[in-house]
């Protein structure tokens, strides 16, 4: 088990450089989630764009893996409905829980399989969920999700 | 004078393992809990094997053989802090210890609501609106969410010392912080976050002077340093005998033999009553009043093997020890340029635990990093959110280190962070 294993060229770049960073200007639904075991912070906010498409804002503190993980995430769903976002989410959970087996779909991931060396270290999941879990409640807030399929952090 | 900190190390079996692939473990982390020697182990395993059995209920041999271990204990944690055995009860936790002084104060204040319990009620114990809870901004969550729970229920207000940027609790205001409205005062000894020992004396006096109740957090000093009951001058004191090489279970919980008197229970059941009908019931003096159900017996035994572990080594030797610790540690950290201590920069009335920040990382990172070379620190907030936001971080690392522990570890954990700011790329 190394390092590069946990922080992956992909993360390491998205920390040092977030992508879509900021808040929007008109969300229909925000949430702001923290992890109380350390502190780290962050709102997740969505709107619709005039395609349709999902607009993902975010804001928040923590460590390289929360922040980064926000960012691979707002870069994922953006533009995409809120079922594909359901789909992208629920197989970055089920990555999460693989402890480390197990192939996740990078069709599906995109650059987020990045985090699949995150699911062998299980204090730093919360980490990299807490952006995901986030987007769910912004999504509820809005109206845009309506199935109460709240999936539990471990 | 120097601890032979190599031949304690072979007392803790925990210490010889590896971690993360073969690495050698350091352990900085006894401010969260300590590590056991084998004399706690076998204590614990010796009553388990031989004298197993309920305290303080049936006349058998095994019975017996067990109240005496269990008392036995009790009377040497209480010399330990130099209180007498009655003075001593047990708890689960420095946690539930603190709850149980709260709920002395919210169970007082409910009775005499209800003016249904024929038993006096000490008025000292009965909040209302404009009363004041006093503690301060470097508490601990276990000696912070009580009181505000206890405030949310009577009505009474919380007030707390602020802290300067060193880390030290602002005195200058004690005369009108704590005055006539005060009812209870309660400071942590020595911070679990910033080191800080505070003169908890002078402000226990000054408890004393308006009729407050006084309490002491001595989680992170009875473990590392000489305390002495009679000098701090707490009415009440409490600690956790997990982070001082006991087993987990069992807390302490030091109070006068007045104010565990004056105090109503908490928890109630068997073991804590004297008399019981079918509509009311009486209950058993202190300390038996406040130990409800079957204790931890053998967590006290182990407890108990633990505190002579340390009086064989002497509390004044240990805080030397620890002294010399936290002065390499301050040099080596501060030398790490980034690198920025949250808490008092020199060793004048600070103990061991020493947080601090490193620029351009989040201590999740740095603690990632060492966790990857062996070395075992906290990250996060400590349980104490509230100071932390009082210095703009939303976390630290913190090293906290105890007698297995000596100078190379304190460099390892050192050297762990410069990797990680080499790692990062934010070395300055
Ligand atoms: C200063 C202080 N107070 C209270 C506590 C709570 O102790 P426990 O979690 O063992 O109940 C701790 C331990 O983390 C502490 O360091």
């Amino acid at each position: 088990m190394n390092l590069e294993s946990l922080y992956q060229e992909i993360i390491l770049d998205h920390y040092k450089r977030p992508r879509g960073q900021g808040l929007l200007a008109s969300p229909l639904g925000s949430a702001h989630h923290v992890n109380p075991t350390c502190g780290d912070e962050l709102t997740v906010e969505v709107g619709l764009g005039s395609d349709g498409g999902l607009l993902i804002g975010y804001e928040g503190q923590g460590c390289s893996i929360s922040q980064a993980s926000a960012s691979v995430m707002s870069e994922l769903v953006s533009g995409h409905t809120v079922q594909d976002a359901e789909t992208f989410r629920l197989a970055f959970i089920e990555m999460m829980h693989a402890k480390g087996t197990g192939e996740p779909d990078e069709e599906v991931l995109g650059d987020a399989v990045a985090f699949a060396g995150v699911a062998k270290f299980p204090a730093r999941i919360k980490c990299a969920l807490l952006g995901w879990m986030a987007l769910q409640d912004a999504e509820i807030q809005s109206g845009l999700l309506t199935t109460q399929t709240k999936e539990h952090s471990p | 004078m120097s601890l032979d900190v190599a031949r304690i190390k072979k007392d803790f079996p925990l210490l010889a393992r590896t971690v993360r692939d073969g690495k050698e473990l350091i352990y900085l982390d006894s401010g969260a809990t300590s590590q056991k020697p084998y004399q706690v182990l076998d204590a614990e395993r010796a009553f388990y094997e031989t004298s197993n059995a309920a305290v303080h209920r049936g006349a058998h041999a095994l019975a017996e053989e067990a109240t005496i271990h269990y008392e036995d204990a009790r009377s040497t944690i209480a010399g330990f802090i130099g209180a007498a055995p009655s003075n001593i009860v047990f708890t689960k936790n420095a946690t539930e210890a603190l709850n149980l002084c709260s709920y002395a104060f919210s169970n007082a204040t409910s009775l005499s609501r209800q003016g249904t319990v024929s038993r006096s009620i000490d008025p000292r114990f009965i909040l209302k609106p404009g009363d004041s809870i006093v503690i301060s901004e470097m508490e601990h969550h276990a000696n912070l969410v009580p009181w505000q729970e206890l405030c949310a229920k009577t009505g009474a207000t919380l007030r707390w010392f602020s802290v300067d940027d060193e880390g030290r609790l602002d005195l200058s205001d004690m005369d009108t912080l704590i005055d006539a409205t005060t009812k209870v005062v309660s400071i942590v000894h020595q911070s679990n976050i910033l080191g800080t020992v505070n003169p908890v004396r002078a402000i226990m006096d000054r408890a004393h002077e308006v009729g407050a109740v006084g309490i002491v957090d001595g989680c992170q000093s009875v473990p590392h340093m000489p305390v002495d009951v009679a000098s701090v001058g707490a009415d009440l004191l409490m600690w956790s005998g997990h982070k001082m090489l006991g087993p987990t279970g069992i807390g302490c919980l030091y109070g006068t033999s007045e104010i565990l008197d004056a105090m109503p229970p908490f928890l109630t059941g068997g073991s804590m009553i004297e008399m019981v009908s079918m509509e009311t019931s009486t209950f058993a003096p202190a300390p038996q009043k406040f130990e409800a159900g079957t204790p931890m017996v053998a967590q006290a035994v182990g407890l108990a093997a633990g505190v002579r572990y340390l009086e064989e080594i002497g509390m004044d030797e240990v805080a030397d020890h620890e002294a010399a610790l936290t002065a390499h540690s301050l040099s080596v950290l501060t030398a790490i340029p980034g690198v920025r201590i949250i808490g008092p920069s020199t060793t004048v009335e600070r103990g061991s635990s020493i947080s601090f920040v490193v620029d351009g990382l989040h201590p999740h990172d740095v603690g990632q990093v060492l966790d990857n070379r062996g070395v075992a620190v906290r990250v996060g907030h400590h349980c104490a959110w509230p100071i932390c936001r009082r210095f703009g971080v939303p976390a630290t690392t913190r090293i906290s280190p105890y007698i297995y522990n000596d100078e190379s570890d304190i460099d390892s954990a050192a050297a762990g962070v410069v990797a990680a700011q080499d790692f990062f790329g934010v070395r300055p």
